[in-house]
């Protein structure tokens, strides 16, 4: 898709116009995600039932429209899935911006696979997976509370 | 000077018509001049230089050490002795924390610097803080990035033993009063560490009438190729100083237990050296010379003021440094409301525009204008012109920010 097109179909409406921004008021699981290099900053928040399914998230915080958007897209993807589907799509996200998900894990992906493109740039790598890292290391590591740098090379990559 | 003829002497400008190219304070283009005397270094005596006992060797030696002479009368040197090759900035900053800062440093001395560095200007810095024991001080500017008389004179005290300060702000573009500030520190008995790395592709350089004990550039800011830079050093500094890295060429006599080393300025240039990037240095310097630092300076200033004014009547556009288009050194830095600057980057890129988003390698800068200047975003947008820029091309890149906002759906 071209660039401008991308944002003005998709990305902008995420990002002005987010559909999961904001606090829940009893989180089973918090964490911060952050690009130290970038200033993106999220507060991912998850409810999580007994039988693991992913009942409701939200996420804060600041950043770019990529990062923004890109976590909005991913609560839209996760919410009401059991946590290991929500795991599955972050491998399939993650997947496609390292170029090795199939066409089938791509369009799994719904409107996130949109970012495809721009999940590619190396200076916005980092911004369209940070929601998506952020998720992972609640669900896979079990990380909670208190925020752990996300590592940014791409981003500082930049800004000689 | 002809910035249409300048720019026919630059390949990649020739070659992409339409592209606008303003992110010259991360790295200028190279003129034809530039690469051809690369290439006939390699193509015509090419040897390892500094030790062969043959005529290509020696040839190597002559375009190396002529490179350094170019170098010793740009900055205005006294002599070779006093001018290092490095691979840029960063690394000149690097010899001087290291060779210097950790033997002539202790606890109770006070090293000051601008929040405005550059991260190459502050982490040797930390080091040498952490290590020696002396403190690590930061001046800040006003709003407008400016240093003042007075803010400099209150920060600095008896204990102040090294001041280090970019002659120009990579992200304000402001000139800071390193002349002032060496002045000070000398009363002290301390040195002046200038950073020239944004300086010295756009003024005249001229170590002494600065005061600088140290001063450091890179080559690819000022058209010549990465990966070369240069440091130069007061002789009596240099000679009392240790060497930086140390191996090949670095020595005189090497016994199994110890070893003696190489007169200035080989003392500081271990290993196998840079000589086509200083030959491509010496042919940068020919150009900018042969332009003038003059016309060079108006060209920018041309430039930069249809930027900045033209910025500066957006709606929702915010820029930052001094209100004297004149005095930004071709940097315009700015910020768009509600768009970070990452994403003003990429939609201007779709636009053919080039600039850079980000910290700068600044962010201790970043900080201090969010808190001060109540930016949204710790990171801004920065346009920098060089001489080669049209004032067509400020003109495409105003009209262009006009639609930044529009086109991230505001």
């Amino acid at each position: 898709m071209e660039l401008k097109n991308l944002y003005r179909e998709i990305v902008n409406e995420h990002n002005l116009h987010p559909v999961h921004k904001g606090d829940l008021e009893n989180p089973s699981m918090i964490l911060n995600g952050v690009n130290p290099s970038c200033g993106d900053d999220i507060y991912l928040q998850l409810q999580i039932d007994e039988n693991d399914i992913v009942t409701d998230g939200k996420f804060n915080g600041s950043g770019c429209a990529i990062s923004q958007a890109s976590a909005d897209m991913m609560l839209d993807l996760i919410i009401g899935r059991s946590k290991e589907e929500a795991l599955k799509y972050a491998e399939n996200f993650m997947g496609m911006v390292r170029s090795t998900a199939s066409p089938e894990e791509i369009e799994s992906l719904e409107e996130a696979a949109a970012l495809e493109d721009i999940a590619h740039m190396p200076a916005r790598v980092k911004c369209a997976t940070l929601g998506w890292k952020t998720m992972q290391r609640m669900l896979r590591d079990g990380e909670t509370e208190g925020g752990m740098s996300a590592p940014c090379g791409a981003c500082s990559a930049d800004d000689k | 000077m002809n910035v249409i003829d300048i720019r026919n002497d630059f390949p990649i400008l020739k070659d992409n018509p339409g592209y606008i190219y303003f992110d010259n304070a991360a790295t200028s283009q190279r003129p034809v001049q530039v690469l051809d005397a690369i290439e006939n270094f390699y193509r015509t005596t090419n040897a390892n230089p500094l030790r062969g006992l043959y005529e290509w060797s020696m040839g190597a030696t002559d375009a190396y050490e002529n490179a350094r002479q170019k170098v010793v009368k740009f900055v205005n040197a006294d002599s070779e002795e006093e001018i290092v090759f490095v691979r840029n900035a960063t690394e000149a900053l690097n010899l001087v924390a290291f060779s210097w800062g950790l033997d002539n440093l202790r606890e109770g001395d006070e090293i000051l610097i601008t929040v405005m560095e550059h991260h190459s200007d502050i982490l040797p810095w930390q080091m040498v803080s952490r290590k020696t024991g002396a403190v690590l001080k930061f001046i800040e500017p006003d709003n407008d990035g400016t240093i003042t008389e007075e803010n400099l004179k209150k920060c600095v005290n008896s204990n102040t033993k090294l001041i280090g300060m970019a002659a120009v702000s990579n992200v304000m573009g402001v000139k800071n009063p390193v002349k002032l500030a060496a002045e000070l520190v000398h009363a002290n008995g301390g040195i002046m560490v200038v950073d020239g790395a944004q300086s010295a592709p756009h003024m005249k350089t001229d170590v002494k009438a600065i005061g600088a004990d140290f001063f450091a550039f890179s080559g690819h800011k000022m058209l010549g190729p990465m990966g070369i830079g240069a440091l130069y050093g007061k002789r009596s500094l240099f000679e009392k100083m240790s060497p930086f890295l140390s191996g090949g060429e670095m020595i005189e006599y090497v016994k199994r237990d110890s070893a003696t080393y190489a007169e200035l300025p080989h003392k500081f240039e271990a290993g196998t050296v840079n000589a086509s990037g200083a030959v491509g240095l010496a042919a940068a310097i020919d150009y900018l010379e042969n332009v003038g630092f003059d016309e060079i300076e108006a060209q920018e200033n041309r430039v930069t003021k249809i930027v900045y004014e033209g910025l500066k009547s957006i709606p929702h556009v915010h820029v930052y440094g001094n209100e004297d288009p004149a005095k930004h050194s071709g940097i315009v830095t700015f910020n768009i409301d509600g768009c970070h600057p990452h994403d003003i980057a990429t939609v201007l890129d779709d636009e053919h525009i080039a600039v850079r988003a980000g910290h700068h390698c600044a962010q201790p800068l970043m900080e201090f204008m969010q808190e001060r200047l109540d930016m949204e975003f710790r990171a801004t947008a920065r346009a920098s012109m060089y001489f080669y820029n049209t004032e067509e091309e400020a003109q495409r890149f105003v009209e262009a920010v006009k639609k930044v906002r529009g086109w991230l759906g505001f």
